[in-house]
């Protein structure tokens, strides 16, 4: 079944932010990775036959502009809030899928009651209490991506013959990772203390096999949030929602259709 | 013209296999590696090879720093600087660069290099560098924000070495309450300021803008005259007419009493395999957001193994030919150094003269014979040529600090 995609910009903190928007009926945001996202993908096209779905390019990533000042996932997590507000979006879900989970994050921390669940892929934004977030500054631009599939076919099918212009957008997207996220390398040392307010009931989703946030994260924000349960995904990578599309985006269905 | 010795300083004594074997010798080949015993050797007779160059008449020691790898000893080019302003007398202790981004207070930095000018009684030249990429993953320095950085320190020390404090520095990335370090330089209105580099169009721009020396590291010849076209086309723009005071050129040297020898040794300026930042990841070099945006899509390519080294890498032989590196007897290396200095032009000129695994005792003759022979040929060559050296032309140290500028400036303004 094909999904009809509609783009459009707003201007939100003086940037032009893209939006890819289709769908209908309750409201899910997904928030993407580090690595920016594709424009389509199936994940996208599953949630779109149930949901009205709202995917953004973070400021500074894809086709959004870059705001110069921009220095933290919490800022990029107001001018999400701010984005949702444009829209008019009412009781929204959120899908925040690894960096873009840790902006869910934050946009729940500072709200607790505003969203109807909370999903979160693999989230960046805790320190893992064992091992670390792989640094992908020291690492080629192919090497980084690859390292978040178990299945390295997986990735081909995603991202296979990789085009120059795939290559500029991964500089782009590690550049505004580094504006934003340098140090402490994608954590916060905040955010842990501030997620026990969150009432939404949240669902924490990892990959079995994640070589870029370590699985241990997981466990502390179900750990940290009020109301979470956490399921993983069996040979798959930190890129769940590429690698296994039907299996997380049937999770995030029936977690946002429950109660 | 200014004629400075320099040495990258090179911790030779290390496994050189093992580096190979890793297939980087920067950033993360590992320290296990690293000899303190020798370090402290080679430290101390870097120290005696400088003092040499000074007895030997060189104007200046020209010193620089890196981080995490065996191409340079120097992880911190301010304590050089230190010990050569205690015990030398003469030359001008040149720093290209201390790496500003890499510093989280440039108050400290002002009042490091203002204590190393007093105590070498106005010797010094403290230049300023971006740092290569590999230097911010060594220092947990975001390198998206180097060149802002750069810039600001610059500023922030500047305005110190200026105005009297104290004063208040509210900036993008530092911030500083009270600014009124009590060291000063002994240098006015301040020390003069190089700036060394090799590719960054924004980087020679920046400096012309300032009326500060440009030091071109070890490019070609034609790259050269590219770089002074763009620095001489910013000084008319800013109201003044760039000099050979404005340019300087570091090139590769060695001289021994026999071709045959100095050829030898000049190979080993390849000891790491030409590379002299060392092997590494093409993404340690250039991490996203250090780069220029203009050359995003060429590196882009390169780092994935898609393009080759935009850099080259050309073999020995061939630098060689290219008068890249230039190695000989006095007589051989004067007459190949006039060529270049003819089709280049500076006023200031690094001697790069040792590299890689040098005995002592080769590397100290080569300095006799370079600073006893080879430099005043070469001096005395560039003043039938009007090279002047910023000494010399008695140029401003800054451009607020010229007297002869056009209006062209304040008339666009």
């Amino acid at each position: 079944m094909s999904v009809a995609w509609t783009d459009e910009v707003k201007q939100i903190a003086g940037c032009k932010i893209h939006v890819s928007r289709a769908g209908t009926g309750r409201t899910v945001l997904v928030l993407h990775h580090d690595i920016g996202t594709p424009d389509r993908l199936p994940f996208y096209d599953a949630l779109a036959s149930k949901f009205d779905v709202i995917v953004p390019h973070h400021p500074g990533w894809g086709k959004s502009e870059r705001p110069q000042w921009l220095r933290h996932p919490r800022d990029i997590a107001a001018m999400t809030a701010w984005l949702l507000s444009e829209l008019g979006a009412k009781d929204v879900s959120v899908v925040g899928l690894g960096f873009g989970g840790w902006i869910a994050a934050e946009m729940a921390s500072q709200s607790p009651q505003t969203f109807r669940r909370l999903v979160l892929v693999a989230p960046m934004g805790i320190k893992p209490p064992e091992g670390d977030i792989a640094d992908q500054a020291i690492v080629s631009y192919i090497d980084y991506p690859q390292a978040g599939f178990h299945d390295q076919a997986a990735f081909e099918t995603v991202f296979g013959g990789i085009s120059i212009d795939q290559l500029e957008q991964w500089d782009i997207c590690r550049e505004m990772s580094f504006r934003t996220a340098w140090k402490p390398y994608m954590y916060s040392q905040t955010l842990p203390h501030l997620l026990g307010g969150v009432q939404t009931p949240s669902l924490v989703i990892w990959g079995d096999d994640d070589r870029i946030v370590p699985i241990g994260a997981g466990h502390a924000y179900t750990k940290a949030l009020r109301n979470a349960t956490m399921t993983t995904v069996a040979a798959c990578g930190h890129f769940a929602e590429m690698e296994k599309p039907a299996e997380v985006a049937k999770l995030v269905t029936d977690f946002v259709n429950a109660g | 013209m200014h004629m400075m010795y320099f040495t990258e300083q090179p911790m030779s004594a290390y496994d050189a296999q093992a580096g190979l074997d890793y297939g980087a010798t920067a950033l993360n080949f590992s320290n296990s590696h690293y000899n303190p015993i020798e370090g402290s050797r080679l430290y101390n007779e870097y120290l005696e090879d400088y003092i040499l160059a000074e007895e030997y008449g060189a104007d200046g020691i020209m010193l620089n720093e890196h981080h995490n790898a065996p191409f340079c000893m120097q992880a911190k080019t301010n304590i050089f600087a230190s010990i050569l302003a205690a015990t030398t007398k003469r030359v001008k202790i040149v720093i290209l660069g201390n790496p500003l981004p890499l510093c989280d207070n440039p108050i400290r930095m002002a009042e490091e290099l203002a204590m190393i000018d007093m105590i070498s009684k106005g010797r010094l030249v403290p230049g300023f560098v971006r740092g290569g990429g590999q230097e911010q993953l060594a220092s947990g320095v975001n390198p998206a924000f180097n060149r802002e950085r750069f810039i600001e320190a610059h500023d922030l020390i500047q305005k110190i070495w200026s105005e009297p404090g104290p004063f208040r520095w509210e900036g993008t990335h530092y911030q500083h309450r009270v600014v009124n370090p009590w060291a000063l330089p002994m240098q006015k209105p301040h020390p003069r300021i190089w700036v060394p580099g090799v590719l960054s169009k924004e980087t020679i721009i920046w400096t012309a803008q300032q009326r500060y020396p440009y030091i071109a590291l070890n490019t070609s010849i034609d790259h050269t005259k590219e770089i002074w076209k763009q620095y001489s086309d910013t000084a008319a723009d800013c109201g003044y007419t760039a000099g050979p005071e404005n340019f300087g050129y570091l090139i590769r040297v060695h001289v021994q009493d026999t071709e045959e020898k100095a050829l030898a040794n000049a190979r080993q300026f390849m000891w790491m395999q030409g590379e002299f930042t060392g092997l590494a990841h093409p993404v340690w070099a250039n991490p996203s957001g250090y780069f220029s945006p203009s050359g995003r899509r060429n590196f882009v390519q390169f780092a994935t193994g898609r393009a080759k080294n935009p850099r080259g890498s050309p073999t020995f032989e061939q630098q060689v030919a290219d008068t890249m590196i230039v190695a000989g007897t006095p007589s051989q290396v004067i007459e190949k150094l006039k060529y270049l200095v003819q089709h280049t032009r500076p006023g200031i000129m690094g001697i790069w003269a040792n590299d890689g695994n040098v005995s002592k005792e080769d590397r100290q003759r080569c300095i006799k014979l370079l600073c006893g022979e080879v430099m005043p040929a070469i001096k005395e060559y560039g003043k039938t040529l009007g090279l002047n050296d910023p000494w010399e032309a008695n140029a401003p140290v800054h451009l607020r600090y010229s007297t002869d500028l056009t209006t062209r400036k304040a008339a666009a303004e």
